[in-house]
């Protein structure tokens, strides 16, 4: 039904896909958790309420793009999972904390919501650098040595910092009054932050391997690439000066610096698609390789046609039944 | 301890751990669903007051259940490569099929189920809450299946020792799993039931005398009533279900080493692996041949029939299935006699408040109770399943990973640290919200809002 050679190309696609939606999705959950210190109890519950009917679902992405390694790239699954160990468990317990906080400020007895806020900032900041620290081991081919860990721990906080400012930029967006001039603030601290970040990841990444500086060097590439940094380029002086501008008296443009945050991590991951494919293990395992069989690829497949029009259709319902600024999360 | 004993106590200890939060939000989404269209219909403010309060509990529950769960797909990853890499083929789509049917559609609509009763109609509203718990149940089907599939694997074929799927029918409908799946979803309708009734009691205990607290206690113990003898039945099937598929772990279970007929039925024994004998026994004579085979000349398998001739052990270990089965079953039977004497009680006449005040300590120590015997249970099957990961295809050992001993003894008592931590918190804001509600002070609003923040344009 389906020719074996495009199913993995698929897959990687797919996975792809979900790892963006992560990292954009709950990056602004996580980016809403590292903020945490430096906004007052009244912004926090304001803050909350903003992302309080999204996490959960956010965070469904990550589960199925490590689910789809997981079925579509078996060999490869093993390989990165064992080789990230630590960084992973520092991210698992991270999201938990991150996760049930969420729930145990509002329920638990008054006196503990401070202890709970903390969780929330430290399982936040815990999955953020976590998360940074694997990119970079990711991107130096998974091997444990000095210079690769420091790197590692560039990308971390690079990485955290991002996240803080898609969060940022997504306070503007749901908040209003003294808060969203804070958020605006914190988005301008944050956006050096982010060209620091994608900087020093667009400038090693095609040091670590000559194939991939080939690919990026090359001619004529040079030339079909070009648009990637230009854009970067261009959407980092917009939201400069969309944040200089920003708020506005009658909220106008509040959607533009998440918007532009967005497109500046579409960016950043298609130059890292580029650079890596067709390897799903850098330089060691490619997609070919570690692809599971073609009868139980397909099956997922025919499936997830199926299926991921419908959870996209949904989500996007969710988003604008939650439209507008966000208002105090009540269950009745 | 080698990386293989701590991975598996990791993963025990995880499972173990995430399991008690979905056997809550399996059936507490049916339950929610319930009340919320009670109150529909009837239009009496009990069921909201009980809606309102359990929907909280959901929130958390399900909040503790996602986040353990994602620690769980990571973990067949950096602990158990050789699972997915020897099986991958068929738990991969079936964990796809979850992640894609259950995982999406609960957590979404779990935001609209919560916050957006004001947002959308009634109907709308209703229909998120059937999502969740749909969701819920869907997840539920999938991973049981593939759980199932481990026990009892069938429709597939092994080519150079990989798994290949040959017929996905095969392999959904294997056959441990239509009496597996009913057995959890019992499981997860009686835990909820006791937990139910025992946060109700315990508000009766504090004076608590509002309306929905005494509904709620009879909903509890009616639920459990009704529920406990289809267990007992279901809990029957599956254990003959298991006497012809895998017959090594009921002879752990009935603590029996020689095959033959007239075994009794242990109430009591020390299982003693090193001298393959039990001490102390305590029996009902021909019980266990009465039971498995509804004769008492039946024939039982014996544990010593699963010795290889080199001495090589292939049964589970013995002591630890044997008690896990007798601390779930008497959990069940404490289920039985306190839920069916309570509705009686009820029943005879002065509803609740007949209910003496040693039935409502013991429904208070019962609240978690099928915490008790879902964990027990799920001890029972999996320990019961040893040496084989899948069984006949691929043993535990052959699937742990190479991860140093040091570092997987870090992440486990790193692990053992914030769910220790994470389940005392859990109890105390379960009862904590419980005393606030037997106040009168349930608090409409979840997050409180100071005023000053104008309204949005739009």
């Amino acid at each position: 039904m389906f020719d074996p050679e495009v199913l993995p190309v698929i897959f990687a696609a797919l996975m792809g896909l979900s790892i963006l939606l992560y990292v954009v999705l709950d990056g602004f959950d996580l980016g809403v958790g590292l903020l945490f210190p430096f906004a007052t109890p009244e912004e926090r519950d304001r803050m909350i309420a903003s992302i309080g009917p999204f996490w959960d679902a956010n965070e469904t992405w990550l589960v199925l793009a490590v689910g789809l390694l997981l079925v579509a790239f078996p060999a490869a699954h093993g390989t990165i999972l064992t080789a990230l160990y630590l960084p992973v468990a520092v991210m698992l317990v991270g999201l938990i904390l991150r996760g049930v906080a969420f729930e145990f400020r509002a329920k638990a007895p008054l006196v503990h919501k401070p202890s709970w806020d903390f969780a929330f900032f430290a399982g936040s900041l815990m999955t953020a650098l976590s998360q940074g620290f694997m990119l970079g081991m990711y991107i130096m081919g998974l091997e444990w040595s000095l210079g690769n860990v420091a790197f590692a721990l560039l990308t971390a906080g690079a990485l955290s910092v991002a996240y803080s400012f898609i969060g940022a930029t997504w306070t503007i967006l749901k908040a209003d009054g003294a808060l969203q001039l804070k958020a605006v603030a914190w988005s301008k601290g944050g956006i050096w932050g982010v060209v620091l970040g994608m900087g020093a990841v667009s400038l090693a990444t095609p040091l670590v391997s000559p194939r991939i500086f080939d690919r990026w060097f090359g001619f004529p590439e040079l030339l079909f690439l070009a648009p990637l940094p230009i854009m970067s380029g261009a959407l980092i002086a917009l939201l400069w000066v969309a944040l200089r501008h920003l708020p506005t008296k009658t909220d106008q443009f509040a959607w533009f610096p998440f918007a532009g945050a967005t497109g500046l991590m579409a960016l950043g991951f298609a130059g890292m698609a580029y650079s890596f494919y067709p390897y799903v293990v850098p330089e060691k395992m490619t997609i070919y390789e570690a692809a599971a069989s073609t009868e139980s690829l397909t099956i997922i497949l025919v499936g997830t046609f199926i299926v991921l029009p419908v959870i996209l259709g949904y989500t996007i319902l969710a988003y604008v039944i939650f439209r507008g600024k966000a208002t105090a999360l009540r269950y009745d | 301890m080698d990386t293989l004993l701590l991975s598996r106590i990791q993963f025990g200890a995880n499972i173990s751990f995430h399991i008690l939060f979905p056997t809550i939000t399996i059936a507490l989404g049916w339950v929610l669903l319930f009340f919320r269209w009670r109150f529909a219909r009837t239009g009496a403010q009990k069921w909201m007051d009980a809606y309102m309060f359990w929907v909280k509990v959901f929130a958390l529950t399900f909040a503790l259940g996602v986040v353990s769960g994602i620690t769980m797909s990571f973990q067949f990853g950096t602990n158990w490569p050789g699972f997915m890499e020897v099986v991958g083929n068929v738990a991969g789509p079936l964990l796809a099929y979850e992640i894609l049917t259950a995982f999406f559609l609960e957590a979404v609509f779990l935001g609209i189920m919560l916050f957006g009763a004001s947002r959308v109609p009634t109907w709308a509203h209703m229909g998120a809450t059937a999502l969740v718990a749909f969701g819920t149940t869907m997840s539920a089907f999938w991973i049981l299946v593939l759980n199932s599939w481990m026990h009892t694997p069938q429709g597939f074929e092994l080519r150079d020792g990989i798994v290949h799927a040959t017929d996905w029918w095969a392999i959904i409908f294997n056959p441990s799993m239509p009496y597996r799946l009913g057995h959890m979803l019992l499981a997860s309708g009686l835990t909820v039931a006791f937990l139910i009734a025992g946060v109700a009691a315990f508000r009766r205990l504090l004076g608590d005398r509002q309306v929905t607290t005494a509904t709620q206690l009879r909903f509890g113990v009616t639920l459990g009533a009704i529920l406990i003898p289809a267990q007992i039945l279901m809990g029957d099937l599956h254990g003959l279900n298991t006497l012809e598929h895998q017959p090594a772990k009921v002879a752990a279970m009935e603590g029996n080493w020689e095959t033959g007929p007239n075994v009794p039925l242990l109430l009591f024994a020390i299982p003693d692996e090193a001298a393959r004998m039990n001490h102390a026994e305590l029996g009902i004579p021909s019980g266990a041949s009465l039971i498995l085979k509804h004769d008492p000349d039946g024939v039982v398998p014996g544990l010593n029939d699963f010795v290889a001739e080199d001495g090589t052990v292939l049964h589970p270990p013995v002591a630890a299935v044997f008690w896990s089965f007798r601390v779930m079953v008497g959990t069940g039977m404490a289920m039985l006699v306190l839920s069916w004497a309570a509705v009686w009680m009820i029943w005879r006449g002065g509803g609740v408040a007949a209910l003496p005040r040693p039935v409502l300590i013991g429904t208070v120590a019962m609240t978690f109770s099928g915490w008790v015997a879902t964990l027990a249970g799920w001890y029972v099957t999996e320990i019961g399943r040893q040496p084989w990961l899948v069984s006949g295809v691929l043993t535990t050992e052959a699937a742990v990973g190479d991860v140093a001993a040091p570092m997987v003894m870090t992440t486990l008592m790193a692990y053992l640290a914030v769910y220790a931590g994470l389940l005392i918190a859990y109890i105390g804001v379960i009862f904590h919200l419980a005393r606030r509600a037997a106040q009168g002070r349930q608090p409409a609003r979840e997050e409180p809002r100071t005023a000053g923040h104008p309204m949005p344009a739009e």
